[in-house]
């Protein structure tokens, strides 16, 4: 009897974080430690402007495609760094406040986003739960 | 291997005559390698039991704890070895994120919860952390990996050159899941029980008892058999019993489960003393 080669089953810890999302009604991405996006939740659809079914995974490379998103012009110098790659790199929270989010089909949201590393008991740096928060006015 | 349930009850003891057929033990499951290795998965009021039946002349034993919930440790303090200067045990369990297996078994071992500390068994004792991984003991290939259960839990995959277990005696999978099964990959528990020859896995509440207990960390007969589908598994045996559930009526809501899900494997509802050989 063979030991199972398929290892497709994501952490639970993931799973778990997956589940949560799906239930907020704060528009959630799920990367994992790669920085793919593992999943988005149905307000994140919605200001994405896309369905998840439709992307599937996105690749790190392949998400500038679907949204760019860009240190608002009028943002501070706290709010410059990269907010994903700066959570899985350092292992730390970062919110950004001023972003702009331009989706493929040309619309702009104003939004600030939070970012926080999933790290589980075995310190292993498993992804990051991103949180869109849209901006209205100034 | 053979697989000798010796406990199959969830969170409480229920001894006596209303559950005498599949027993009232909490869980505890003896499998044995055919090089002689002996493996005990968790340490339930089942262990006493198990350990007056252990082969003579046997030197080591490993008990394998999925986590530390009072049903699946209590026995720990009643296992002969244990008290025995020429046997060496191992026992392999999940940590937590602030305090190793020693630490959180001391909790239970110690005053005022028993008169016995941890470091003054006699036995050659020896703790070793699972998390997620693999490893060897005998014959035996072992991966463990977390599952869906609140607090640190381990299920266990054990497999030997003829065999295949899947051991996952709580295990909640469907938490949160908008449908269940829907796709392994996010799927708790699938890669412990993908294809085994034998899956052991908690079916403690009817699909009726659930919303009341969702969070807790057991699964429905109905989620048993759906997980077991999605994972492939050649036989199943629903475990971790609900103690205020009668012989009666244990087989009437399995029988009611399998006859709504259908599935394509042998489901034997786990019982103390009834053993699966896998060859």
């Amino acid at each position: 009897m063979a030991m199972s080669t398929k290892t497709v089953q994501q952490s639970v810890e993931m799973i778990l974080v997956r589940q949560l999302a799906s239930y907020l009604f704060v528009p959630v991405l799920v990367v994992d430690a790669t920085g793919t996006v593992v999943f988005y939740n149905e307000p994140a659809e919605r200001i994405l402007g896309v369905r998840f079914e439709e992307t599937g995974r996105i690749d790190p490379k392949e998400i500038d495609r679907l949204v760019e998103l860009s240190a608002d012009p009028s943002a501070g110098p706290e709010d410059s760094e990269r907010p994903l790659a700066t959570a899985l790199q350092q292992r730390r929270p970062v919110h950004a406040r001023r972003w702009l989010l331009r989706r493929a089909d040309r619309v702009r949201l104003q939004v600030e986003l939070t970012v926080f590393p999933i790290i589980d008991h075995e310190e292993r740096l498993l992804g990051a739960m991103a949180m869109f928060w849209e901006r209205h006015g100034p | 291997m053979k697989v000798m349930p010796y406990g199959v009850r969830g969170s409480l003891a229920a001894p006596g005559p209303s559950t005498a057929r599949y027993g009232g033990n909490t869980s505890c499951v003896r499998v044995t390698g055919s090089d002689g290795t002996v493996l005990v998965l968790d340490a339930g009021t089942g262990i006493r039991s198990l350990a007056l039946e252990l082969p003579t002349g046997l030197s080591r034993v490993d008990v394998l704890l999925t986590h530390l919930h009072m049903d699946h440790i209590i026995g720990l303090g009643f296992f002969g070895p244990l008290y025995n200067s020429a046997m060496e045990v191992h026992i392999w369990g999940p940590a937590s994120a602030t305090l190793s297996l020693e630490a959180r078994l001391r909790r239970y071992l110690a005053p005022p919860l028993f008169p016995v500390l941890l470091r003054d068994l006699p036995c050659r004792l020896e703790l070793h952390h699972t998390g997620r991984g693999r490893f060897s003991i005998g014959a035996f290939r072992i991966q463990a990996a977390r599952v869906c259960h609140p607090g640190p839990t381990v299920g266990y995959r054990i497999e030997t050159e003829t065999g295949s277990l899947a051991y996952l005696p709580d295990h909640e999978p469907a938490l949160g899941a908008r449908r269940f099964p829907a796709d392994p990959e996010w799927t708790s528990g699938f890669d412990l029980a993908q294809d085994v020859d034998l899956l052991l896995h908690d079916a403690q509440y009817t699909r009726e008892e659930y919303p009341g207990h969702a969070g807790w960390g057991h699964s429905t007969m109905h989620d048993a058999l759906a997980f077991g589908r999605l994972a492939g598994v050649k036989h199943l045996a629903p475990f971790h019993h609900d103690p205020g559930r009668d012989d009666a009526a244990l087989e009437k809501a399995l029988e009611a489960a399998v006859a709504e899900i259908k599935p394509d494997f042998p489901v034997t509802p786990a019982a103390e003393g009834r053993s699966f050989d896998l060859a």
